[in-house]
């Protein structure tokens, strides 16, 4: 009886194989508790349905800190998000020492990079952009409203229309109706327009109405900013 | 391939139903199946103007309700081949109208005609939303005065909101302007707007302008419509309409003053 012989003549259990795999890599920059369980929160609530146990490497070969970090503390913090760090890449030798402490076992850098693998996707990065563009004309009655960006309009606004956004408004037309831009409470906005016909026009709430625009610039390809809480108009050359 | 028309504007008194007896009839005259249905539930007129109150029986209400069929309640014109008349219930108000029922009447007059023209109430209300609803195409009759062109700017947003077109993210409906009781004399003297400036403040495509003609008003007391008053300016500009509308082109009339005669010329007379 030969236990070596008898193990061999039995169906392997397993198989070692080399696969690629597209993972998500965390880029940590710095790390403060508090300020990353912020980001990751807010990351988190854009895009829910990305964060659902989802594997990350932790790469620190940006990360400003080269000091000791506390992986088994950020480690909880990802997990309680939806996200779940696999392994590190890159760091200090202090660095690898708590990521192996923390059970995070730790990938060279080069290996990491497969030469012609498709960079994987940043999606805290590529943040959709809020802007709304409309092409129809904005009739009498009608109301649009950019939440949290800039409306582009590339038609007329008609009069008794309502335009309004949280951020710039641009009017590729005349602008007849009503127009109101950073309406909560950005004073920076901008209200940009071919053809000043407005019934009124208002920037966080500073405004100037028809009586008052008909003096200057009407008719005229203009924008309207604000100086302190003095809504300007000026036209352009 | 039939198509449906609603002749709208928002305001009343502009002359939609005028303009929905004229077209249909022209469309009519020009061979194709044309039925005209009035939307304008309790105040019934299309019949008035088309000289055929006398002849009803059933109307559209009827027809939605079940209480007659489609054949019982259409009235042929006497003048005109291949016209038809649906007229409202002068009894009822626009409530009568539902959705599913105005479908169902639409689906079934489908089967027939070339051209259903829906004649809209004014105002915003439910019969208004149910004339444009299943439109393909709408005629907004305008006149040149701001609060008729303001109007027609709030029709047009709710055509492209609040039609079935709209809804199902179909083409968008075809709109054209219609400009009614127009009178270059007083364009000239800054009393009334231009068809330039109602066409930059629309911004959409010019059907026709119809002049301002006393033919409009005895016509209608008579009960014929005007495109059959060919000597009028505003027969002949209906006309033209029609022609475009099926896609010759014409070109505009009635927008330049009329040039004076000889003798007002030579003798300076007004």
């Amino acid at each position: 009886m030969n236990t070596t012989n008898t193990e061999a003549t039995l169906e392997p259990s397993f198989k070692l194989k080399g696969s690629r795999v597209t993972i998500t890599i965390l880029e940590l920059y710095e790390y403060d508790y508090a300020t990353f369980n912020d980001q990751l929160a807010e990351t988190v609530r854009s895009a829910p349905d990305f964060f659902q146990q989802t594997p990350v490497i932790l790469s620190l070969e940006r990360c400003k800190d080269t000091g000791f970090i506390d992986f088994i503390e950020l480690g909880e913090l990802c997990r309680e998000y939806g996200l779940v760090p696999v392994a590190i890449r890159g760091g200090s030798e202090d660095q690898l020492l708590s990521a192996n402490v923390a059970g995070l076992p730790h990938l060279p850098i080069n290996a990491a990079k497969p030469p012609e693998a498709p960079e994987p996707k940043k999606e805290p990065e590529t943040v959709a952009a809020k802007n709304l563009v409309v092409t129809t004309p904005v009739r009498s009655g009608q109301q649009v409203y950019a939440k949290g960006g800039d409306l582009i309009i590339i038609a007329p606004v008609s009069a008794g229309a309502e335009v309004l956004a949280d951020g710039n408004i641009h009017v590729y037309g005349p602008l007849r109706g009503r127009a109101l831009a950073g309406v909560s409470g950005d004073k920076s906005a901008r209200i940009f327009c071919q053809s000043l016909e407005a019934e009124l026009i208002s920037i966080a709430g500073s405004y100037k109405v028809n009586e008052d625009l008909q003096k200057d610039h009407w008719k005229k390809s203009t924008q309207a900013s604000l100086t302190g809480d003095q809504l300007i108009v000026s036209a352009f050359k | 391939m039939s198509e449906i028309i609603v002749i709208t504007s928002g305001k009343g008194g502009v002359g939609k139903t005028t303009t929905s007896a004229a077209l249909g009839t022209g469309l009519a005259q020009k061979g194709h199946k044309t039925v005209i249905i009035d939307f304008d539930v309790g105040l019934r007129n299309l019949d008035l103007i088309m000289g055929c109150e006398r002849r009803v029986v059933y109307d559209f209400v009827n027809v939605i309700n079940g209480e007659a069929n489609l054949n019982q309640a259409l009235i042929k014109d006497k003048r005109t081949d291949n016209l038809f008349i649906l007229p409202a219930s002068q009894t009822r108000d626009k409530d009568a109208l539902t959705q599913e029922g105005v479908q169902r009447v639409l689906e079934e007059l489908k089967k027939d005609f070339e051209y259903i023209i829906c004649d809209s109430p004014a105002g915003i209300e439910k019969g208004a939303f149910m004339a444009m609803y299943f439109a393909d195409r709408a005629i907004i009759v305008t006149n040149p005065e701001v609060s008729s062109v303001r109007d027609s700017d709030r029709i047009l947003g709710l055509l492209q909101s609040k039609t079935f077109r709209a809804e199902s993210g179909l083409p968008p409906i075809e709109e054209h302007l219609l400009l009614t009781r127009y009178n270059p004399e007083r364009v000239d003297l800054g009393e009334m707007l231009s068809v330039e400036d109602v066409e930059d403040i629309l911004a959409i495509k010019l059907l026709g302008v119809i002049p301002e003609s006393e033919s409009v008003l005895k016509a209608s007391n008579q009960g014929a419509p005007v495109i059959l008053d060919t000597i009028s300016s505003a027969g002949q500009a209906y006309d033209d309409a029609v022609r475009r509308l099926l896609g010759e082109e014409v070109e505009q009339r009635f927008i330049e003053k009329a040039k004076q005669g000889i003798f007002k010329r030579m003798f300076g007379g007004r």
